[in-house]
């Protein structure tokens, strides 16, 4: 469980990234932090692992408070996927990649093997084993750097902007992947200005501006609040856009998904044309 | 967003700033120069006090103060050797005394005057002061393009050491080797990332038609304004005073003045 | 009349087994917004970057078949020139801009080509004026947001004033609203210059509704090429996986798997969706 209290947080260079921050993460949810480019996302996030600590306030993470541990104590626990998978690769393979943090963490010798293979496999990776990952292409480099953190098996995911970048089938597998990793009860958390993905996938919506919480709630719910919307910079869904536009003929303003949109629109039709 | 950040120049304007880099290097070679030519205590006064105004009309003072005491722990090595020399070669405490503050105040002009000239100099007025001083331009691309990313990679520095430390990566663990070891997930994914960065900026360069032409134009020209008469008018003067004084009349020293006033 | 024009092209980077492109055959003609799209790895971005002889004179390797772009065969004129005709925008602000001042980065193009001050100032000031960032001008590039620098990038290919923009995935690093306006700003300099634009991107909910031409590419051949209507809607696209804007899958859905009559007119913006589905319910 994640829990933050009234945290503000101020870098070196004066700037005020967070602003009172306060909000419960409880295990096994799915979370999406949005919010414009500069309104506190990641800064918030390295909050989880102990990245960073706050200003004013406090961090918990299972009732720790994160002042009071290591980063890698945390980490432990608070895997942590960055944007750019240039900015941890360094391995001559992939295996050695992923078996880096396991060394880290002192697992032992047997243990770091089977964990290695289990994370191969789990993201497609194994053909590739061997190879340089300088090599792969970019979205192959991105599943790397997610199988190296997936390996010691974090309780707590967060991945930091996994859309940029992608295409549309790797963020289609990107999607089912998460929700293989909800059914297993592990918390995630993504940080993403990707409304569409985030329509698709349904998650808890954590909207932020200029340091500050200005909306959380369900996606269906915040996403489809042109109000709360516009203060987070945010272009709200086509699907969600429709509706508003539709609204003043009676049409609920609440829909994201495509098939409950379908469901909707086929029976106003069909009450129409019989 | 880190320590890095000093490294940025302060787009400020001041009459200082606005002045040309070139004269501005001028007088700081002159300054140089006179605070060679005089070992006593009285002339370096002068001069360090002259040099005040200077910053004030630039408004950097903090800047200026930050990079002075900078300097101070060199400046109280250069005084107490200065000092202990002067008393163990026999001469009496004041007047090993007042050579060692001479000493001392001739590094901190120094110091001084080419703080107040980077502080006060963009690099883009720098590169622009080597173009128009016949420096091959991709010579002086080269200095704006170093200065314009090294915070930009001293900001990635930061995020993949983050990255690395959110995989377990502890920089102050082991013994002295395994520290240097420590710093190697850091350092290949910095050189990478620098590598493929060049080749992306090779890439942006050669669509905007680098090499079109031998006879590149410049969108600025460093033009002389009043100011920098005015610098060099300053700058002869007090070159010719201090050779004047040099050569014609004697300097007393402070424990003279202070004999005589007594 | 055709601004770009390819014929079999073939490519091979030097240290590959196979080409990156191969066998492309297309006509971009002038005026158009094309789209390109595709799958990552597609042949995209390579194919961008033969439009102004970065291949081959940057990046050497193989190229087998014909390629002319503003009239000129890119294999006899360097990549200086073709400059002046094409203008290349990148995916990450950051590594193209390296002046320490806006205007001195949007001079650049100008500055190497041997304009006269006068007129380069001009032309600066009129290119800041268009993207929006006139304020700016003094500013350094590094110090800006994202949106900002992009346009400033923008600017310093529009400075020269080419036949041709093309930008390859201009705003993936920025957020919607912001990669929004840059392309209203994109497709101002289509729609009253004139300026023939290449696009290359994933986000077509954004970019559909502007194109009049789109290309998708997959593993390194163009598989359909033609209307963005048409084209969007068709089934061969959804299976290459494509994203396709909501707007037009929901059309798609209910006129295809539900019998819904809907209008003629394929929407690819959730405007249109709905002006469609207005006349179905209103009526």
């Amino acid at each position: 469980m994640i829990e933050v209290e009234d945290v503000y947080f101020t870098y070196p260079n004066g700037i005020e990234a967070l602003k009172g921050i306060s909000l419960t993460i409880k295990n096994g949810e799915f979370v999406a932090i949005m919010g414009q480019n500069g309104a506190g996302k990641t800064t918030l996030v390295k909050h989880f692992n102990g990245l960073l600590k706050p200003t004013k306030g406090k961090v918990s993470i299972d009732g720790v408070e994160t002042t009071k541990v290591s980063v890698a104590t945390l980490a432990r626990k608070v895997g942590f996927v960055f944007q750019n998978p240039d900015h941890q690769l360094f391995s001559e393979t992939v295996e050695d990649e992923i078996a880096f943090a396991l060394k880290n963490f002192g697992f032992k010798e047997t243990v770091i093997k089977k964990r290695v293979s289990w994370a191969l496999n789990l993201l497609g990776l194994t053909k590739y084993r061997k190879t340089s990952p300088f090599m792969l292409s970019g979205g192959e480099r991105k599943r790397v750097a997610l199988a190296s953190v997936l390996a010691w098996d974090p309780k707590i995911l967060i991945l930091d902007e996994p859309t940029i970048g992608q295409d549309y089938q790797q963020k289609e597998k990107l999607r089912q992947f998460i929700l293989q990793l909800k059914a297993q009860r592990k918390t995630i958390i993504i940080v993403t200005h990707d409304v569409e993905f985030v329509a698709e996938c349904n998650p808890r919506v954590i909207l932020m501006r200029e340091g500050k919480i200005v909306a959380d709630g369900e996606a269906s719910k915040i996403l489809t609040t042109p109000e709360v919307l516009n203060q987070a910079f945010i272009v709200p869904p086509q699907i969600a856009q429709i509706f508003f536009q539709l609204s003043d003929l009676g049409f609920p303003r609440n829909i994201i998904d495509i098939y409950e949109a379908r469901e909707i629109l086929l029976k106003a039709i069909r009450r129409k044309t019989m | 967003m880190s320590v890095f950040d000093g490294l940025k120049f302060r787009r400020v304007y001041s009459p200082i700033h606005n002045l040309d880099p070139r004269i501005k290097f001028i007088y700081v070679c002159a300054i140089f120069v006179i605070a060679i030519m005089f070992g006593e205590l009285l002339p370096l006064i002068i001069l360090f006090t002259f040099q005040i105004p200077f910053v004030l009309l630039a408004g950097v003072k903090r800047e200026w103060i930050r990079s002075m005491r900078g300097a101070a722990f060199l400046a109280t090595i250069i005084f107490l050797t200065n000092f202990v020399f002067a008393y163990l070669g026999a001469r009496g405490i004041g007047q090993s005394l007042e050579n060692a503050v001479a000493m001392t105040l001739r590094f901190i002009v120094l110091i001084e005057s080419f703080s107040i000239f980077f502080l006060t100099t963009s690099p883009d007025h720098l590169g622009l002061a080597l173009e128009q001083t016949h420096v091959p331009y991709e010579f002086t691309f080269a200095f704006t393009t170093a200065v314009r990313f090294v915070p930009v990679l001293a900001e990635e520095a930061q995020t993949i050491m983050d990255a690395q430390k959110a995989r377990g990566l502890e920089l102050e663990r082991g013994n002295f080797l395994k520290r240097i070891r420590n710093y190697i997930p850091i350092l290949i994914p910095l050189i990478v990332s620098a590598i493929r960065r060049s080749l992306e900026l090779a890439e942006a360069m050669e669509s905007r038609a680098w090499g079109a032409t031998k006879k590149r134009t410049n969108l600025y020209v460093l033009k002389m304004h009043k100011g920098d008469f005015i610098l060099i008018a300053i700058t002869i003067g007090i070159l010719a005073v201090a050779i004047y004084i040099r050569l014609y009349l004697p300097i007393p020293s402070i424990n003279q003045l202070l004999a005589n006033i007594n | 009349m055709a601004v770009i024009q390819t014929r079999n092209l073939t490519y091979m980077y030097p240290t590959a087994t196979k080409p990156a492109i191969r066998d492309v055959s297309i006509k971009i003609e002038k005026g158009e917004f094309v789209l390109i799209t595709g799958p990552s790895g597609c042949g995209k971005t390579t194919l961008c970057r033969c439009f102004n002889g970065l291949i081959p004179h940057f990046y050497q390797g193989e190229i087998n078949g014909e390629i002319t772009v503003a009239g000129l065969n890119i294999l006899e004129h360097p990549t200086s020139e073709l400059a002046k005709h094409v203008g290349l925008v990148f995916q990450n602000p950051e590594n193209q801009l390296f002046a320490l001042s806006v205007e001195k980065d949007v001079a650049f193009g100008l500055e190497n080509l041997g304009y006269p001050r006068e007129k380069m100032q001009k032309r600066v000031d009129w290119a800041l004026n268009l993207t929006g960032i006139y304020e700016l001008r003094e500013r350094a590039p590094h110090e800006l947001s994202g949106g900002q620098q992009q346009r400033v990038a923008i600017a310093s290919v529009l400075a020269m004033q080419p036949e041709i923009m093309v930008l390859d995935e201009p705003t993936s690093f920025l957020d919607p609203l912001t990669a929004k306006k840059i392309f209203e700003v994109i497709y101002e300099l289509n729609n009253t210059l004139g300026i023939t634009v290449v696009l290359v991107e994933h986000r077509l909910d954004l970019t559909a509704q502007y194109s009049n031409h789109i290309i998708i590419m997959n593993q390194g051949k163009v598989v359909l090429d033609g209307e963005p209507r048409e084209i969007l809607s068709s089934k061969e696209t959804r299976l290459i996986g494509v994203g396709i804007p909501k707007a037009t899958r929901l059309y798609q859905i209910l006129k295809e798997d539900d019998g819904v009559k809907l209008g003629k007119k394929i929407p690819l913006s959730s405007e249109e969706m709905t002006k469609l589905l207005r006349e179905v319910i209103k009526t």
